[in-house]
């Protein structure tokens, strides 16, 4: 066999490489004759097909299943009496994998390819702020259910959720009218703590209380001794609790291990409901205020009907919680929108959307079409020990969405 | 009849001298040309995207299938690279004295000082290349002088990575916390929501990666890249022989980590985020799956497994929302356990086997790759 030089080898390899590299891209720049308009709702057919994007796979699976389940209680249901437009609704899943760029690219698989007309998911503000340029730049509609940080307002994101003005502020409120003055702040170190805390002092500046702590701690974060001896040196009215996930376990049993009794130094939580009690353990929790805005044990005959629907399709031992009751809400919003639009294209829509209202769960639900936000009625519970919430102070009525805070003269300047 | 074999001869070694540049030419061809024809926007992302990967890979290659030096942090220097261009392009995006939109919800009242070269475009690409390269350069002397390998040094690449994920996010109003960064509409001009610059842009990433891939072969190819498979080999005997092991690891290390930066670079305005989500310890992981599945001993198994791995994950999970993890999984026992060589490998694996079976020595023309092979084997 003849040797070949490897100079010569490589020489050779080069050279035709480059020839085609420059062929190549002379051909792909010649064929750039632009199709645009690929996005957008196929609804030609007596069906319409709607995304539903939530994480099956990966720690936020826990979580985000159940508001899968949901929405896809709600289609189940609407297809039964008819659908919309007369169409029937056909849900496309797909697994967010509580990984962020994947939400990403799976929202815009939803759009591209199943050509939806609308796509409910999401939980994390992380998994949100990765779909948001999708969805604007697509100018397609993403329906969001879960309670956030406020300070956004999309044009193509619909919160069915809480913002802070219908969460944390009537939570505060609450504390105030207990006569709590010294509050200390434990929360994950993720936006969503960070951006709460930020309100929360503000707050507390304006209303004489008093901020006398904050620890941040990593997600999945597990030992709490030092934060919890900080807590017990800082001998706080309260704490306000923006922990996520895992560590909450972690967090409630070793502070029972102190001996602090909810009575004495309550423990205001705004990402625990009833799955999550669950989870942490009811025993741990007993006594413990949160802040949402629906509860399994929320009354009205809408409510009434809804649980016994999930348990009947996912099981008697299922529990129901606020970001299910928002998914839900989410696909009957939608629904309620695009009749009124009598269109499915996006932007009629945004433009029908205001004022559309619904008889939900937690009661009367109403959209705001200047923010994309939902009238909601705040609630604070007390977890129970059979681990359902009983609810013990709420709003008057449904509270206007204010992203911004800024009917709140207090939070300017954030 | 000796002419005819002489002749039968010259085609042989022709085929062997040509088969490299063909299958180049014909893989570049397929993805400048075939692929933007053929597939809609979308589906050219994702390939983008894969692509980016596959970049990453071809380090990996070099340093664990060339060097044995297994990497379990490829995720730092993806995500330094990453960062670097995703720095330059939020703030190209805010325009002069704006901050970007995460560190107003975060609370940074003044852009930090580290922030403020990024403005430069040049900047901020020279940083791509360096911010890696001197971590890696440094790490590597640090380490491979001590004569750490084996499983301490992929512990060691793991840890970093960790690490690495736990700063970032503690760091929100510098980095974006959790959600990294993300949101952006140009890249040097390009219109990110338009379908011909989304074009352009894919065109980057394949001849950046044939670019890259034809360097690394090159750099295979050389007295270099002999030493580093000796190192790989025997590393105590290369050193008796009075080369520096350490230099050789350091310098292969460094390598890579540029490429994953390069790829991270590239991933940036491609998929349009960088988080810490891709750079911890379960995706740097998956780098190194992707090219232990296409095969770790060549670089062009590498670049395939990125692309086939990617590829599956892609399509399984919109298939089998449910489950696809497992499907996935499932397949990466299965080459590990009949393929050990990879996917690339499986063609010699059937002409050994067939070889076997008629009772023959394997055929007089091996291929440089296959005797590496055999070597580590």
């Amino acid at each position: 066999m003849r040797k070949i030089s490897l100079g010569r080898r490589t020489a050779r390899l080069a050279a035709v490489s480059l020839a085609v590299l420059l062929a190549g891209t002379g051909c792909a720049s010649d064929k750039s004759t632009a199709k645009t308009g690929s996005a957008g709702a196929d609804t030609s057919g007596d069906t319409v097909k709607v995304g539903v994007l939530h994480s099956l796979s990966g720690t936020m699976a826990i979580s985000e299943v159940t508001v899968k389940n949901s929405v896809l209680l709600a289609i189940d249901e609407i297809n039964a009496k008819g659908g919309v437009l007369g169409k029937k609704i056909q849900p496309v899943v797909e697994d967010g994998a509580s990984d962020w760029p994947t939400f990403a690219e799976k929202a815009q698989k939803l759009i591209s390819n199943d050509k939806v007309a609308v796509t409910f998911g999401g939980w994390t503000s992380a998994s949100r702020k990765a779909m948001l340029p999708v969805f604007e730049k697509n100018k397609q509609l993403l329906f969001y259910p879960v309670q956030y940080e406020g300070l956004e307002s999309s044009p193509y994101i619909f919160y069915t959720g809480a913002t802070t003005n219908q969460q944390i502020v009537p939570g505060l409120d609450y504390l105030k009218a207990q006569g709590k003055k010294k509050i200390f702040l434990v929360g994950s170190d993720y936006v969503f703590p960070r951006t709460a805390n930020k309100i929360i002092k503000k707050y507390a500046e304006a209303n004489g209380m008093q901020i006398v702590g904050e620890e941040y701690t990593p997600l999945g974060h597990t030992e709490y001794s030092t934060v919890i001896n900080k807590v017990a040196d800082a001998k706080p009215d309260a704490v306000f609790n923006t922990l996520n996930g895992d560590s909450n376990v972690a967090f409630f049993k070793q502070l029972r291990g102190t001996g602090i009794k909810a009575a004495d130094m309550p423990v205001l939580s705004v990402s625990i409901a009833e799955e999550e009690v669950r989870g942490i353990g009811a025993d741990y929790l007993a006594g413990q205020p949160v802040a949402w805005n629906y509860y399994q044990t929320t009354e009205g005959p809408r409510n009434t009907e809804f649980v016994a629907a999930y348990k009947a399709k996912y099981g008697a031992d299922k529990v129901t919680s606020d970001p299910m009751e928002a998914g839900y809400n989410s696909v009957y919003l939608w629904k309620a929108a695009v009749e009124k639009a009598n269109s499915f294209k996006p932007d009629d829509v945004k433009k029908a959307c205001d004022g559309v209202s619904i008889d939900a769960p937690e009661g009367k639900v109403t959209i705001d079409g200047a923010t994309q936000h939902v009238y909601k009625t705040a609630r604070i519970g007390v977890v129970q020990p059979d681990g359902l919430i009983k609810e013990v102070w709420a709003s008057p009525g449904p509270i206007k969405p204010d992203p911004y805070l800024k009917e709140y003269p207090w939070a300017q300047g954030l | 009849m000796r002419r005819l074999r002489e002749a039968a001869d010259a085609v042989a070694s022709a085929a062997v001298r040509w088969r490299g540049p063909v299958v180049f030419v014909a893989v570049a061809l397929l993805l400048l040309v075939a692929a933007p024809a053929a597939l809609s926007p979308f589906r050219l992302e994702l390939l983008a995207k894969y692509l980016c990967f596959a970049i990453a890979a071809l380090g990996i290659g070099l340093a664990w299938g060339k060097g044995g030096m297994l990497t379990l942090g490829q995720g730092v220097f993806f995500g330094l690279g990453g960062y670097a261009m995703a720095m330059h392009l939020k703030l190209a995006e805010a325009g002069p004295g704006q901050l970007p939109d995460f560190m107003v919800w975060s609370g940074v009242e003044t852009l930090p000082a580290v922030w403020e070269p990024f403005r430069q475009p040049w900047f901020a690409l020279l940083m791509v290349v360096v911010l890696p390269g001197v971590t890696a350069f440094l790490l590597g002397l640090l380490v491979f002088g001590r004569r750490v390998r084996g499983a301490y040094f992929a512990i060691l690449t793991q840890a970093l990575a960790a690490a690495f994920v736990i700063w970032l996010v503690g760091q929100q109003g510098l980095t974006g916390g959790t959600n990294g960064l993300t949101n952006f509409t140009s890249f040097f001009g390009l219109d990110l929501a338009d379908e011909n610059d989304q074009r352009v842009l894919y065109s980057v990433v394949a001849v950046v990666l044939g670019l890259l891939y034809l360097a690394f072969r090159q750099v295979v190819a050389s007295r270099f890249g002999r030493l580093l498979v000796a190192v790989r080999d025997g590393e105590d005997r290369v050193r008796f022989l009075g080369y520096d092991p350490a230099l050789v690891k350091t310098v292969a290390f460094t390598l890579s980590a540029i490429s994953a930066g390069i790829a991270g670079a590239l991933f940036v305005p491609v998929v349009g985020i960088i988080s810490p989500a891709l750079l911890g310890v379960v995706p740097s992981l998956e780098f190194v799956f992707a090219v232990a599945v296409g095969g770790r001993y060549t670089l062009a198994g590498a670049v395939l497994g990125a692309v086939l791995l990617n590829y599956g994950k892609t399509t399984f999970s919109e298939h089998y929302a449910n489950g696809w993890l497992y499907l996935q999984g499932t397949l990466f026992i299965a080459v590990m356990a009949y393929a050990p060589k990879g996917v690339i490998g499986v063609a010699g694996q059937v002409r050994d086997f067939v070889a076997a079976r008629r009772g023959r020595a394997a055929p007089a023309v091996v291929p440089p790759a296959r005797v590496e092979e055999g070597a580590a084997a």
